[in-house]
């Protein structure tokens, strides 16, 4: 057995618990995770059955922790994993996934898919059959500090832009702050009206906020290419930062999983709970809201459906407060077919958009957005997760689909009160 | 060996080894899943992972909504009618209830037989729809394995030779009930080493998904 093999079930029995042992002792083979993946229904393919991307997993899972695998692997008659298998899986578990969990809402004996695969990418990073493109992200994210190659004096840049535009302060390393912000490469590089939003509405509802100079990158690359060792060293920046500054929460910014790395997944990498607390940040602009210190006027008049991020709904909790702030800005706020828990991905999220390998069937699993947003005939596209944003505008541009793009944050801001 | 002599084996013999392996074959299953254990999750819940799991334990039994419904409708219904007709034969049969009786020490009320009967029916036509459904469906045929074939086939004998049992088809009763009890004591015996596991465990993966995705706030 090879060494990268070797490390690959390694990673694979450690990550195989209960929960998984329950999973595939359940499947019938019954097919309905197909229909519920874009990558099976938008491209026919079959291997792209969710069940099938987990293959290695199981065999390793039955070989390994069951007496049955067990007699069978000592008297010949099981298949062992070889490297050709994880190779071959390398599209199956990172190309045509996003961790999106549409197939984990639909199993009928109740299997939690996407669960799998987050640990079945362990064994595929560990064996070093993650694709190139994630691992440039997250070489990138470890040594310079963001996915993108941001540094920090592009971040300072930028804020400096934002202050002159504004005449808004941007707090850097302010011990004792209320928020900690954290931000995505993708929105210092693309999205700087986020950041700008950001501080009006802070302003308006009279809160203290910083940014971190040390840890401003709430992406985690870690997660998405499944190596424990990485998201875990990439979610300790924001927690010391946070205890640094003795900030009472953290907010992931408009980012999928960026969320789940640090509301869900993070206390579980650094092994103790947190002193703060994490919200995403249309959970702070709800809570806000409620308090009546977001105060906004006037509407968007056009028709404007909101695209749920999969790791705010399906796998992170928040449903209800898009909504909430849909309906206090937009008159005309329309949901799509399968709107909520059930939302179809963008088919960019989990790496996928860090993954070249990926560039074709991404486009592709995007048609079911086409789909969704066709019925609707809208006139803008709201959504906060900035990934799923460059991947519904190049969806967008390659369909030739003539759509704003917008990100609620953003949204949100221009609609405050102006201060007299 | 004559129809009574085999009948009675069939009971005893044949049954206590059939039933001993099924229930050592359980509790050996039962240990591999669970003696895997889990990591503490350390993260702030925002709901009940136990009221979520077991909500998922018995929302799961119907589709996830009306789109994941109509694009698996045959399966879905297919699957209903063949779970429920196999689970009217097997606990609400009067003969069924008082070998229940028997191994539990209490019973149930049966429904008459005439209605189990159109039930088994049901089950049967359901079975053999799915049965051609997985060798004509292109995700079916691609995911199914020589067990799912095998798995199929020790779950349609039972009730095949039940329903002949009950209408006294093709041979003298005594070979019918043997022979009926026989292929449920193929199906006890497959039972814990094939993926008929699911017939407990999907209780245990309901509950795992649906408390993972209740401690995080979501309805699964």
């Amino acid at each position: 057995m090879s060494a990268s093999l070797e490390r690959g079930i390694n990673a694979f029995k450690e990550h195989l618990d209960a929960p998984i042992a329950a999973f595939f002792s359940s499947c019938v083979h019954c097919g309905l995770c197909a229909d519920a993946c874009l990558f099976y229904t938008e491209t026919g393919d079959l291997q792209y059955t969710p069940i099938h991307k987990l293959e290695p997993l199981r065999r390793i899972w039955e070989q390994e922790y069951t007496l049955l695998g067990i007699l069978k692997k000592a008297l010949g008659l099981s298949k062992p994993l070889t490297d050709k298998d994880l190779q071959d899986w390398q599209p199956l578990l990172y190309n045509s996934c996003t961790l999106c969990g549409r197939c984990s809402m639909v199993c009928p004996v109740g299997n939690d898919l996407v669960y799998m695969i987050r640990k079945a990418r362990e064994g595929m990073s560990a064996s070093g059959n993650a694709p190139a493109g994630m691992i440039g992200a997250a070489k990138r994210t470890v040594e310079i500090g963001s996915p993108m190659g941001v540094r920090l004096p592009a971040l300072q840049a930028q804020a400096k832009h934002v202050e002159k535009d504004t005449g808004l302060h941007i707090p850097f390393d302010q011990v004792g702050a209320e928020y900690l912000v954290m931000l995505s490469s993708m929105e210092i590089m693309n999205y700087p009206e986020y950041l700008q939003a950001v501080a009006k509405i802070f302003k308006q509802a009279g809160k203290s906020w910083t940014l971190s100079s040390e840890a401003f990158e709430a992406t985690n690359a870690g997660i998405q290419i499944g190596s424990s060792d990485i998201a875990r060293e990439i979610v300790l920046r924001i927690v010391t930062a946070a205890e640094k500054l003795k900030v009472k929460t953290v907010i992931s910014p408009e980012c999928g999983h960026a969320y789940t790395a640090i509301r869900w997944e993070g206390a579980n990498l650094v092994g103790r709970a947190f002193t703060f607390k994490v919200q995403h940040i249309l959970e702070v602009l709800d809570e806000l809201r409620e308090q009546g210190l977001l105060k906004t006027q006037g509407f968007e008049e056009e028709k404007l459906t909101f695209h749920d991020p999969c790791q705010l709904v399906r796998r992170g909790g928040v449903i209800q407060q898009p909504r909430n702030l849909m309906n206090l800005i937009a008159h005309n706020f329309v949901e799509m077919n399968d709107h909520g828990k059930m939302n179809w991905c963008c088919g960019a999220g989990g790496g996928v958009s860090a993954n070249e390998d990926a560039d074709e069937i991404k486009m592709k699993a995007f048609n079911r957005k086409k789909i969704q947003l066709d019925e609707l005939q809208v006139e803008g596209l709201v959504t906060a997760c900035a990934n799923c944003r460059i991947q519904l505008e190049a969806g967008l541009e390659e369909y030739e689909m003539e759509l704003p793009v917008y990100g609620l944050t953003e949204l949100l801001a221009d609609h405050l009160v102006e201060d007299k | 060996m004559n129809g009574a002599e085999f009948l009675l084996w069939t009971r005893g013999t044949a049954f206590d080894i059939a039933f001993a392996v099924f229930v050592f074959g359980l509790i050996l299953r039962f240990l591999e899943i669970f003696l895997l254990g889990r990591k503490p999750d350390l993260s702030a819940p925002r709901g009940s992972a136990m009221l979520g799991g077991v909500r998922t334990v018995f929302r799961r039994s119907l589709p996830a909504d009306g789109n994941s419904f109509r694009r698996s409708s045959f399966t879905i219904v297919a699957g209903y009618v063949f779970h429920f007709g196999l689970l009217v034969s097997l606990l609400l049969l009067a003969p069924h209830i008082e070998l229940f009786k028997s191994i539990l020490g209490f019973g149930w009320f049966a429904l008459p037989s005439p209605i189990v009967d159109f039930f088994t029916a049901m089950s049967l036509i359901a079975l053999i729809a799915v049965l051609l459904h997985r060798i004509t469906h292109p995700v079916l045929k691609f995911l199914s394995t020589p067990e799912d074939y095998l798995v199929w086939f020790v779950t349609f004998l039972p009730l095949l030779t039940g329903y002949m049992t009950f209408h006294h088809l093709f041979l003298p009763y005594p070979w019918l009930l043997g022979i009926h009890i026989l292929s449920v004591e193929l199906l006890l015996l497959l039972f814990p080493f094939t993926k008929l596991m699911h017939t407990f465990t999907l209780f245990i993966a309901r509950w795992y998904n649906g408390a993972i995705a209740g401690r995080k706030g979501v309805e699964s």
